[in-house]
């Protein structure tokens, strides 16, 4: 990588970097502790990551002007983690899915998310706002009708204000406003304090506390393997956001490593994992940040104002916060695919439909992805899997021509040889492969055994238009070479 | 006098009828039609989010405007298509103001007075801030 580059990439766009990481630092600083609250675990675990991530990234990212911290895609991962085990193997658990993201990235696995289709990632973005809504409604259990109002008045100011100004990320003004009427009214509701400390202090280095054996390794593997793919996942797509909203291109290797690099420090700096989130980085955009700048004065703001503010920011109220959560979801959902869902090929819309639906039994959306991945696979099989035979007339009383068309692997052949007639008292059949790919054993097998079948009523059996491929295949699993080249 | 019109548009059934319109216009003045179609975050989420890569993303926003190009093409008048990110308001008033535009037409959506007050009106704002004469095509 050359300097101007680097230059570019840094110090290309200060002035908009600067104010655009200002106004992102304050936008983040409510979701960050909310993501903190559905994975159970103290607020200053959310703000931590947020800080170092965004710090990280914007050296090590691959796609300037993203911003990464605490994520709810993440944080409903850990839940089961951290109630069963706790803190520490939710840190451990941090470092091992950056360590698998650096594989990711070493092994160039970003090219693998062409095999993620459309309909998964609808899938996953909607069936993430939906978990993101459900985890709010616990807050609102056994509450009074303050806490309705509060939510209420949270969600309006989120949404009318920026129809009066944008200079000030609405949902600050509406975690500030809420939280002076709940202050100066004196109201009685459940606030950020209830629900962990806030230290005002920078993170530590800390090794976390686990015995560092087999059976710990078995615990937090499958958590951080879920981890590394939905992370990877989540910002793969905020880079190809990213990506159009700028007009640029962006290194998407380099940002697996990046996020692998970001959650490993995260680790053992006391953060929980995180990635790349979609609705920060469309506000940062919006805001004019383009560059490496925006990110890094989003980390270090953010910790700022925690460390100055931290005794405010206890007394948030809970309300507040779900209402920042209900927006999320909402901007999170993709309304647009309700739209589609009558209008898209219908095994687009059940794989869209089973990735949610499995997401939402399993708690876990790499599960979803997986699952999603693994059904529009076989829709793909089945699609190709149609294999038209077409018989000719018979010519002198002793040849005939069957033409194949289609693609011939393991699940296209099983009933291809119904589709001859071996009866017919004739000398040669001759097979036309024009349209006809072969691809595996199974297709060449298939042959063999029609093949064999006009053998036993000594009739010949002839291929024509073999392509090169095909030829090749044929000519080294060699079960009808004798056939071939007559 | 109308030599340079600016059309903006979203691809929406307005913003096809606005097209009439300016094309009406550049004809009667014998003048030219640039378009501007404006990506908002939103937007780009979402095309992101429905192909499966850059080229498609591309040919989606190109049938968006299909028939909007389609007149054009038919009138046998010069133009230029740009595709800008942002915010659209903003970036039509920017685009339209540097490039010294001699009338913008932009259509409208047709919202009632609650939606413009949640949404806000793009045509609104282009016409308050726009230095030339802009054209609002209910």
């Amino acid at each position: 990588m050359n300097i101007l580059k680097i230059q570019q990439e840094w110090f290309g766009n200060v002035k908009g970097d600067i104010l655009s990481g200002i106004v992102v630092a304050l936008a983040l600083i409510p979701e960050a502790i909310a993501f903190s609250i559905i994975a159970g675990v103290d607020p200053m675990v959310g703000l931590y990551a947020s800080f170092s991530i965004a710090l990280v990234i914007a050296f090590v990212g691959g796609r300037p002007g993203m911003i990464s911290g605490a994520t709810g895609a993440m944080a409903l991962l850990m839940v089961n983690l951290v109630a069963e085990h706790g803190l520490q193997y939710l840190l451990a658990a941090t470092i091992l899915t950056g360590i698998i993201q650096i594989l990711f990235g070493i092994l160039k696995l970003a090219r693998m998310m062409k095999f993620v289709p459309r309909s998964v990632m609808i899938g996953f973005v909607n069936a993430l706002a939906i978990m993101i809504f459900t985890s709010q409604l616990q807050h609102f259990v056994g509450e009074t009708w303050i806490m309705y109002a509060l939510v209420a008045l949270t969600l309006a100011i989120i949404y009318l204000l920026p129809r009066f100004t944008k200079a000030i990320p609405s949902t600050l003004v509406a975690i500030v406003v809420v939280t002076a009427i709940v202050i100066i009214g004196n109201i009685n509701v459940g606030t950020v304090g209830d629900m962990g400390i806030i230290t005002q202090q920078l993170p530590v280095f800390l090794i976390p506390d686990i015995p560092l054996t087999m059976e710990t390794l078995l615990i937090i593997l499958p958590y951080s393997f879920s981890l590394a793919i939905v992370g990877l996942v989540e910002s793969l797509l905020t880079a190809n956001i990213v990506d159009d909203m700028t007009d640029t291109e962006s290194n998407k290797n380099k940002e697996s490593r990046g996020q692998g690099i970001a959650n490993i420090v995260t680790g053992f700096f006391g953060g929980m994992g995180g990635c790349a989130m979609i609705g920060q980085s469309v506000i940062n955009v919006k805001s004019g940040g383009s560059g490496r700048l925006s990110s890094l004065v989003a980390g270090v703001v953010l910790m700022s104002m925690i460390i100055i503010l931290g005794e405010v920011v206890v007394q948030i109220p809970m309300a507040a916060l779900a209402g920042v959560m209900i927006m999320v979801s909402i901007s999170t959902f993709d309304w647009s695919s309700l739209k589609n869902l009558v209008k898209i090929p219908k095994t687009d819309s059940a794989v869209m439909l089973t990735t949610i639906i499995i997401v939402l039994a399993t708690h876990n959306l790499a599960i979803g992805v997986l699952a999603g991945v693994l059904l529009s696979a076989i829709f793909f099989a089945a699609k190709i899997s149609k294999v038209k035979v077409t018989e000719g007339q018979v010519v002198q009383n002793q040849k005939k021509t069957y033409r194949i068309e289609g693609q011939l692997f393991f699940a296209s052949v099983s009933d291809l040889p119904s589709k001859f007639y071996f009866g017919d008292t004739i000398t040669e059949v001759e097979i036309d492969l024009t349209q006809a790919h072969l691809w595996d054993d199974s297709a060449i097998g298939a042959l063999d055994k029609i093949e064999a079948k006009f053998a036993q009523n000594n009739i010949n059996v002839n291929y024509i238009g073999l392509n090169e491929e095909s030829k090749q295949l044929k000519k080294r699993i060699g079960g009808i070479s004798n056939a071939a080249g007559h | 006098m109308f030599k340079r019109i600016l059309l903006a548009v979203d691809g929406s059934e307005h913003s096809i009828r606005s097209a009439r319109y300016a094309i009406e216009l550049a004809n009667k003045f014998e003048g030219t039609t640039d378009i501007i179609y404006v990506v908002d975050g939103k937007t780009a989420k979402e095309d992101v989010l429905h192909s499966t890569n850059k080229l498609e993303i591309e040919k989606k926003r190109e049938e968006k405007l299909k028939p909007i190009l389609d007149m054009l093409d038919k009138s046998d008048m010069d133009y230029n298509t740009n595709v800008l990110h942002g915010d659209p308001g903003p970036e039509i008033v920017e685009f339209a103001n540097e490039k010294s535009y001699d009338c913008v037409v932009i259509g409208s959506r047709g919202l009632n007075d609650l939606q413009s007050f949640i949404l806000g009106s793009v045509s609104h704002k282009v016409a308050k801030r726009v230095n030339c004469p802009v054209l609002i095509v209910k």
